[in-house]
């Protein structure tokens, strides 16, 4: 790790003018769970560090009834446990419930949650500290060098997005859920504030995968917001992992559905752990929207949402499981109580 | 091919027993001489290499300032530099929980904070949990209830442990359990650890 300046940013104009005044290679750094692991893994060498987790109001968490707004700095716990979170959104209360631990959602921001790196093997393993492409090629960490899991051990690379680059599955789960409500993200940078829709906010790997978020050089997200809609409340994240607790997803699903009866009047499916980028599926949406919901249908549903996909050597199991993921997702939010 | 690797190994002139006796001996030699002259030596064998950030933070109620390397971590701090060596340094990476403390009041990983961020905060580690001779009762439920078998994991578990009951989490079994799944226990000594927790939650709560 190279030595570097350490700042705090008072307010979100004084991190964006800090930026500018440090050059190339600044980092913002909210909780450090991410950026500070990754520069002990010697991927992430920033020689300036931008503290923004002290901005004035930054992790506010409040609603007008009709939008819900969390500032980029608000704690993964603090919105998790947040009552109008809790009881108007479970899927985003439970996606960060879900995510780490406690001690990493003390730390950890809403903000930087959305911008985490994958946690692909070969991407984080590989560093080595004297040469930058290390012991095991990763276009992700290094462009152009080659991609160590395609051929290699690939049980949890991702089924949905990969290209001929790379197959590294988006960690997260929290943008999964923020995914089905169709949030926005504000920021502010250089070039002044502008908000952006979730679904614009992640680049596909295609020949490219070291470039994951459209975020320009110095943009900080200020604000995550998510507008109130019927479907809040009958919403669930559900998520299958390696053991029951503190771990990535293999699959998961965020579900929100709005019934009449038992018919689905509109439903949003986006998927976790199976793609490279937080992920949407309409294909899904379609089958069950406008017909009663039961077992049969919810499965078909799922395997609407990996009609696509493509797996390894070793990672096949995550279509299947993706599929039924997806149906125990619509199952359980339906019967949740509007 | 194993006739060449030996070969190897042999002018080397290095054996593995060879490499465990200096290894020890080195290690005794570091830790045995508790002598004051040897303990007022210890802050210029300090190096800092790089860039320098200024800290003042209360640390187990004692307020602490110094000067030190901005890459460090709060765990590092902790044990290299002041001396709280009960916080454990399991893998460094955010994934065991054996660094566990408190930063103003909430349990924190300190091996992925960085201690730049301490700068005016409170820190408080199993070393700052209870005051005078008394055990605190998760201390004391977990040698109750034979929670621990090596013990490295132990002072992070009851950091978790007691912000588990303070935070009101410690409701069910299942409650606790999910609540400590950020702690790992490599002996699995988890049985005795909830039993702890739900000792300690009734003594805690009154
Ligand atoms: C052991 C372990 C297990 C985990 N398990 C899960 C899990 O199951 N599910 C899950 O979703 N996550 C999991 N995580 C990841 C964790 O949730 C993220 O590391 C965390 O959310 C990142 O937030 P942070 O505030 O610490 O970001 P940082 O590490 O501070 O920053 C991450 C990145 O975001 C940038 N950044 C931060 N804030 C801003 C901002 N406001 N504007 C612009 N850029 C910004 C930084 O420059 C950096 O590039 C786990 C982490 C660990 C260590
Ligand atoms: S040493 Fe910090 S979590 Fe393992
Ligand atoms: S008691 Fe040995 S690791 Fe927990």
């Amino acid at each position: 790790m190279q030595g570097l300046n350490y700042t705090f940013a008072r307010s979100a104009e004084e991190a964006v003018a800090q930026f500018a005044g440090a050059g190339g290679s600044a980092r913002y750094i909210a909780g450090g769970t991410n950026l500070y692991d990754l520069m002990k893994l010697g991927i992430e060498r920033p020689a300036h560090l931008i503290d923004v987790s002290r901005i004035d109001g930054m992790d506010a968490i409040e609603t007008d009834g009709e939008v819900l707004r969390f500032g980029g700095r608000a704690l993964m716990a603090d919105v998790a446990y947040a009552p109008v979170v809790r009881d108007e959104y479970p899927l985003l209360s439970q996606s960060l419930l879900k995510a780490a631990s406690q001690q990493l959602r003390n730390m950890a921001t809403v903000g930087g949650n959305l911008l985490q790196r994958t946690r692909c093997m070969y991407f984080r393993n590989g560093a080595g500290s004297s040469s930058m492409v290390g012991v095991y090629p990763c276009n992700k960490r290094e462009p152009h060098s080659g991609c160590s899991a395609i051929g290699g051990v690939d049980r949890t690379q991702a089924v949905l997005g990969t290209s001929q680059a790379c197959t590294a599955v988006a960690p997260g789960d929290w943008p999964v859920a923020l995914m089905a409500m169709d949030a926005t993200i504000e920021t502010l940078g250089p070039q002044g504030a502008r908000a952006l829709p979730i679904a614009e906010f992640y680049r596909l790997p295609g020949d490219t995968p070291h470039s994951e978020f459209n975020l320009n050089p110095g943009e900080l997200v200020t604000a995550i917001t998510v507008r109130k809609t019927p479907a809040g409340r009958r919403s669930t994240y559900h998520k299958v992992r390696d053991r029951e607790s503190y771990a990535f997803a293999l699959a998961s699903a965020a579900v929100a559905v709005e019934m009449e009866g038992a018919t689905v009047r509109a439903a949003r499916i986006a998927l976790g752990g199976v793609a490279t980028t937080p992920w949407r599926s309409s294909a899904a949406e379609a089958v069950v929207t406008g017909s009663t919901l039961t077992r049969e249908l919810a499965i078909q549903a799922g395997r609407a949402a990996f009609a696509d996909a493509r797996s390894g050597k070793q990672n096949a199991f995550k279509i299947e499981l993706g599929a039924r993921v997806v149906a125990d997702a619509l199952i359980i939010a339906a019967e949740r109580r509007a | 091919m194993a006739d060449e690797g030996s070969t190897k190994t042999q002018t080397a002139g290095v054996t593995r027993r060879v490499v465990l006796a200096t290894g020890a001996g080195a290690a005794a030699a570091s830790i045995l001489p508790l002598d004051e002259s040897a303990q007022a030596q210890m802050p210029s064998a300090h190096v800092e290499t790089g860039r320098k950030v200024h800290l003042s933070a209360l640390i187990n109620g004692q307020r602490v300032s110094l000067e030190l390397d901005s890459r460090a971590s709060l765990l590092d701090l902790l044990r290299e530099r002041l001396g709280y060596t009960g916080t454990k340094k399991g893998c460094d990476h955010g994934q065991c929980g054996a660094c566990t403390v408190h930063l103003d009041d909430r349990p924190v990983s300190a091996c992925l904070t960085m201690a730049a961020k301490i700068d005016g905060r409170q820190v408080t580690t199993i070393e700052g949990l209870s005051t005078g001779q008394d055990l605190h009762p998760m201390q004391q439920a977990f040698i109750d209830n034979d929670a621990l078998q090596c013990g490295y994991c132990t002072p992070g578990q009851i950091m978790s442990a007691v912000a588990c009951v303070t935070q009101g989490r410690a409701t069910d079994p299942d409650a606790i359990r999910e609540f400590m799944s950020g702690n790992i226990c490599r002996c699995g000594a988890y049985v005795g650890i909830l039993a702890a927790v739900e000792q300690a939650a009734k003594v805690m709560e009154g």
